[in-house]
């Protein structure tokens, strides 16, 4: 496949592992943290740990917008689903998130939730069910918000009446700077996202790499993308000058694409937002905007109201800042487990505690 | 209350817990205690094999086959991996209230197509109506009896360090096409199912340097290398850039977040052979039409840790552990 | 959480365009991108493109991946 192959080649993927290795001997232990759920999915996928040295570790933080969505909105999504006149439409990563006492995959089996790969996919259902309601579960950063958003914009030019978003959007910027100013943390580097960049471009990131002084790379998804990133967060921690580099040049300009970003600020509005693990963290969420409140479903009928029970012996927010490891939480491989998920890094098929609950058990 | 759920049909770790901790359990026999695909009876001086599947499939139809050709291959395979020659079969079908007649036509037809393909007859048949609602369209159950091939020898035991895995041909596209068929994602592909009688290619290739076969349906190939590995003790290891798929099989994986080695196959089969007969069971499998694209894909290891390692595309090294549940189209 | 492919555009019809890669089509939303043309690779996520892959700026960074010391 083009444009993905080649970034794929083992011998040069080698070249720059032994690199990697070869740099960082005598430096002590680097800790560096990857934001994006794809590039936790494709440092797993593509084996990247096995090339690296034992003292870089590089973390999986709350980069999986399913695996931060807060517990009571999967509840609530759930209690929608059983609705009579609701049929709910999702991306399929919702649907494995267990809620307190169900999932949505479980609701799909009785038919009220569909699958959609693209949310103007959820309007056509929309036009072709008028006697339900849509409701839409709005999930994912910056990368997704645009689309959404556009299907939130055509259904009011189509002046649909039984489209409705449930939105659980989040933005990224505001996570990474709490991740950035915890000291506890000690995080040297940051691998951004690829393709949330595309969208915000370079200047979120700046103010975190000077204030801070945590290098920053904007890092492709395929394997030779990640480990020249890792090399370029490990030739800034050397130099002692973090900044702002962009290893994905080719998808990602440096105002990232303004029209995208134009249309995410006309349909939504920041808000503050609960993140799984991390707590409520300010301006990091996106709520439908005033003008757009018709098609906000929770604007247009009575929420139902659900008990959400959280295990609070859970430890999430310290293993996702890396301050703790899975091994140290009293429900890991216990009540925990990869079917039976209790928090945000073991509900991600790739996060800290499944990775360790595969290989470190 | 602890209850079924789908996650238990998938073909992955939660079935298998089930299968050992409540029917082993129960009813455990020399027979089924195996986890074979087949049941292998001594009948005088012959044996016999004999098995069972029931086949649920959504939707009835799709590129490349039907409920009813599944339903013929999946159990025609079960003998073949088990080195045996299907001959006769059982075909019962619960069907709901106010299905469509010319459906059942079709399925029928197309049961009778795959039986002439496969040189295999229903002997046996029951048919039964339900109210609607209690079954989905249509559930089918067949079991099969074949006689085992006189050149053939495949036990988990004989499975040893240093053996060779063959595929038989291309992954994933049994899965694929279903997913295309099923969800309304509005990609365009050329993806078919493989659905398709193995007995054939496996008469092609029998001897006793395959030590044991399986067929990767639910839960794709890592399962049932993941089930091979966990049965003979040993540790598997496979390399990505040696498994066959096509390139629309591919390409549909990387768009929504799959992986192919645990997307269903219907038409191929794995086969664990002795090193030094490897190079040679491959050559006789690619003259037959359904493993043109045979390949080596690795081979079993000496270390006992039960698991089953993948050497990435990129070089890196992962672990492929068993399935858990169905893969989903993620955006993430 | 940005699961995305490069793929090619065949045909333009407004907001809209036919890609393909690998074998597989799909009609997306092209209204986030300036000016995109036929035989151009996007980057396809959620049934829209979200920006344009440079396909010299690609070539060069192969080029820095393998001459990387």
């Amino acid at each position: 496949m083009k444009y993905m192959d080649e970034f794929r080649n083992p011998e040069v993927a080698d070249k720059i592992s032994s690199l990697i290795r070869k740099e960082a001997e005598g430096l002590g232990s680097v800790k560096f943290m990857e934001v994006c759920g794809t590039h936790t999915m494709a440092v797993e996928r593509f084996g990247i740990r096995s090339g690296l040295p034992g003292n870089i570790s590089l973390i999986s933080g709350p980069g999986c917008p399913v695996c931060v969505t807060p517990k009571d909105y999967i509840d609530k999504a759930i209690a929608l689903a059983g609705l009579k006149d609701i049929i709910i439409v999702s991306f399929g990563d919702m649907l494995k998130v267990p809620g307190t006492s169900s999932s949505l995959l479980k609701e799909k089996a009785k038919g009220r939730v569909k699958i959609v790969y693209s949310p103007l996919d959820a309007l056509e259902l929309a036009e072709k069910n008028k006697d339900k309601k849509i409701v839409f579960l709005g999930i994912g950063f910056e990368t997704t918000a645009p689309a959404v958003a556009a299907a939130i914009k055509c259904a009011k030019n189509k002046k649909l009446k039984n489209f409705f978003v449930y939105s659980g959007h989040k933005v990224m910027p505001p996570a990474m700077r709490l991740l950035a100013k915890d000291r506890l943390i000690n995080i040297r580097g940051f691998l951004c996202p690829a393709h949330v960049s595309a969208i915000i471009g370079f200047k979120p990131y700046a103010d975190i790499s000077r204030k801070y002084g945590i290098a920053c790379v904007i890092s492709g998804f395929e394997p030779l993308d990640i480990l020249q990133s890792i090399l370029m967060l490990l030739r800034q921690v050397i130099s002692g000058k973090a900044k702002v580099e962009n290893q994905y040049m080719r998808v990602v300009k440096p105002s990232g694409n303004s029209k995208a970003q134009r249309l995410i600020y006309e349909v939504f509005s920041p808000k503050d937002s609960d993140w799984r693990g991390l707590g409520i963290i300010a301006k990091s969420g996106l709520a439908l905007s005033k003008k757009y409140a018709d098609f906000d479903i929770e604007n247009n009928i009575n929420m139902p109201e659900v008990k959400t029970s959280i295990d609070k012996r859970c430890i999430c927010g310290s293993v996702l800042k890396g301050i703790k490891t899975p091994l140290e939480c009293a429900l890991f491989s216990k009540k925990c487990t990869p079917l039976n998920p209790q928090g945000a890094c073991m509900v991600s098929s790739e996060g800290t505690c499944s990775a360790y609950y595969r290989y470190k058990r | 209350m602890k209850k079924i759920t789908l996650a238990h049909g998938s073909g992955g770790k939660l079935m298998q817990d089930l299968i050992k901790g409540l029917f082993i359990k129960n009813l455990d026999n020399p027979f089924l205690g195996k986890l074979g695909d087949a049941a292998i009876i001594k009948y005088g001086v012959r044996e016999l094999a004999y098995t069972t599947d029931s086949f649920v499939v959504k939707p009835l139809f799709f590129p490349g086959g039907d409920i009813g050709k599944l339903s013929i291959c999946g159990t025609v395979n079960d003998l073949a991996v088990s080195g045996a020659v299907p001959k006769y079969l059982s075909c019962g079908m619960i069907v709901e209230d106010g299905f469509s007649y010319s459906d059942l036509e079709r399925i029928t037809i197309s049961i009778k197509n795959v039986c002439e393909t496969a040189g295999v007859s229903v002997v046996a048949g029951d048919f039964k109506v339900v109210e609607k609602n209690s079954v989905d369209g249509i559930f089918i159950n067949t079991s099969g009896i074949g006689e085992v091939l006189r050149d053939s020898d495949v036990s988990i035991p004989r499975i040893k360090p240093g053996d060779k895995i063959i595929i038989s041909g291309t992954i994933g596209e049994h899965a694929a096409s279903i997913l295309l068929a099923r969800e309304d994602l509005k990609f365009k592909a050329r993806i078919s199912s493989d659905c398709a009688p193995l007995n054939g290619l496996v008469s092609s290739i029998i001897c006793r340097d395959i030590k044991f076969m399986r067929d990767p349906t639910r839960g794709g190939v890592a399962t049932t290398l993941n089930e091979i590995s966990l049965s003979s003790g040993y540790d598997i290891a496979i390399e990505e850039a040696a498994i066959p798929i096509k390139k629309s099989v591919r390409t549909l994986c990387e768009i929504l977040g799959f992986d192919p080695l645990y997307m269903a196959n219907e038409g191929k089969l794995i086969a664990i052979v002795s090193k030094n007969s490897a190079a040679n069971i491959l050559s006789k499998m690619k003259k037959h039409a359904l493993g043109k694209n045979a390949g080596i894909i690795g081979e079993v290891r000496k270390d006992r840790d039960k698991k089953v390692y993948l050497k990435t595309h990129s070089g890196g090294a992962r672990i492929l552990e068993m399935s858990v549940g169905e893969q989903l189209p993620r955006i993430c | 959480m940005c699961l995305a492919i490069p793929m090619k555009i065949l045909k333009i019809e407004g907001d809209r365009a036919i890609v393909s890669v690998g074998g597989v089509q799909r009609s997306i939303g092209i209204g986030f991108l300036k000016s995109p043309k036929i035989g151009g690779y996007v980057i396809v996520h959620a049934g829209f493109a979200i920006e344009k892959l440079d396909t010299k700026k690609a070539e060069e960074t192969l080029k820095l991946l393998e001459e990387i010391q």
